[in-house]
């Protein structure tokens, strides 16, 4: 699985974790070129339904981030985005998703050196998790 | 349940209410639910073991709601979702009668929320045995294992939506099933869309479910989907402390939060 080119997803606040990857460009930081930062408002607007589509649309990792608790654009977006996923967690656990490939974190617009190596460790994790198989050919199933 | 229908029949004959929904003989030895409009139809009414769909269902729907003042025969699972919608602002109180059935098939009287409230505080809110097994055996699993399962049993489904139907917590108007733009949940049952759907219904239920089971006494395939709804009502319980159905001001668990509630999955 050497020459696995993972695709990871990564759902991002405009505020704080798109700001803080700005800032790793702007440094010139160096980091895995498998991610695909989708920009929303605000860790609160991130429907759970985003990351079920992203694994739909042969996502291997998905990655959602957004401020640190009481740094929030809009005040609480993030506590109830917290709220949100500590219970999809476990629903995703109990249904058989593999939690192992969804990474949540807290990044902010100053962060620009820990989203170069948070990137950098979920690429290293996914690889060796490899293709996400068995999502790819449930979703690749026809209609009985 | 003479008891019942004699007080049903006064509340229609005196106008207090102009219908009593409740249930009624049905064919095959099954009893089904019945909307009494007159003294005669409620000395029809019937209340046994047998009688277990959560007649709240009734209460969200238009059809009903214009025949005028409703009176509902309530047993737990019904007192337990008249509180949760009076929490969500779908009753307010003294909107409609609660005939209150006990767990031993006594008549009570509720008169207003506090009534439920107190009366419900007496009965336990616990899974039974073989529902805490039933949990059990699936977290025991791998998660390939569950994997299997759930893709199995989601293959069966047909996207009848009966399971939102018969849900009387599903009260939305238009559904996100309806959305086509995007197409959050494909039309024609398929692998993926399937699940999609029943992690959908069971997330838009977190901290709102009764856990009365009429979703999945109304699936016709036989997909436990009760199973995902306690399972997250447990964890709502565990993670938050709060119980859907427990009194008529309460705030929804997922549009609050606290400071302190965990995060050691956050990086």
């Amino acid at each position: 699985m050497s020459d696995f080119e993972p695709k990871i997803i990564a759902f991002v606040c405009n505020w704080c974790t798109y700001a803080g990857a700005d800032l790793t460009g702007t440094s010139r930081i160096k980091y895995s070129p498998e991610v695909r930062m989708i920009r929303l408002p605000c860790t609160g607007r991130i429907d759970f339904m985003l990351l079920l589509k992203a694994f739909d649309q042969g996502a291997d990792g998905v990655i959602v981030s957004g401020c640190h608790p009481g740094d929030c654009h809009y005040t609480s977006g993030n506590f109830h985005a917290r709220r949100r996923w500590i219970i999809f967690r476990e629903l995703m656990e109990f249904v058989g998703i593999d939690t192992r490939r969804v990474f949540f974190a807290w990044i902010s617009a100053a962060e620009g050196a820990k989203w170069a190596q948070f990137v950098n460790s979920v690429a290293e994790d996914v690889k060796k998790l490899g293709p996400y198989e068995s999502y790819k050919k449930a979703a690749g199933a026809g209609i009985e | 349940m003479e008891e019942l229908r004699k007080k049903a029949a006064e509340l229609l004959s005196s106008g207090t209410v102009k219908v009593v929904i409740g249930f009624a003989q049905g064919s095959g030895g099954k009893t089904r639910a019945a909307f009494a409009q007159t003294p005669d139809q409620a000395a029809k009414l019937i209340c046994d073991e047998r009688c277990v769909q959560n007649l709240a269902v009734y209460l969200s729907k238009s059809e009903v709601k214009s025949l005028g003042k409703i009176a509902v025969v309530a047993k737990v699972p019904v007192l337990r979702t008249i509180l949760q919608l009076a929490a969500e602002n779908q009753l307010k109180d003294g909107e409609i009668v609660v005939l209150g059935i006990s767990p031993e098939g006594k008549l009570v009287e509720l008169p207003d929320f506090k009534a439920i409230e107190d009366f419900l505080a007496k009965i336990p809110y616990e899974l039974t045995p073989e529902q805490k097994a039933e949990l059990e055996k699936l977290e025991k699993m791998s998660v390939e294992e569950r994997w299997n399962y759930w893709q199995e049993q989601f293959a069966k489904c047909v996207k009848c939506y009966a399971c939102r139907a018969a849900c009387p917590l599903c009260y939305c108007e238009s559904c996100l099933t309806q959305c086509n733009q995007p197409q959050w949940i494909p039309v024609a049952p398929h692998q993926v869309g399937n699940m999609e759907w029943h992690i959908v219904r069971a997330m838009h239920l977190t901290g709102r479910c009764i856990g009365c089971g009429d979703c999945e006494r109304a699936c016709p395939v036989g997909i436990p989907l009760s199973l995902l709804n306690r399972k997250l009502a447990e964890e709502v319980f565990k993670n938050f402390k709060t119980r859907a159905g427990v009194a008529a001001k309460e705030e929804y668990a997922l549009g609050t939060f606290k400071p302190e509630d965990k995060e050691n999955f956050i990086k």
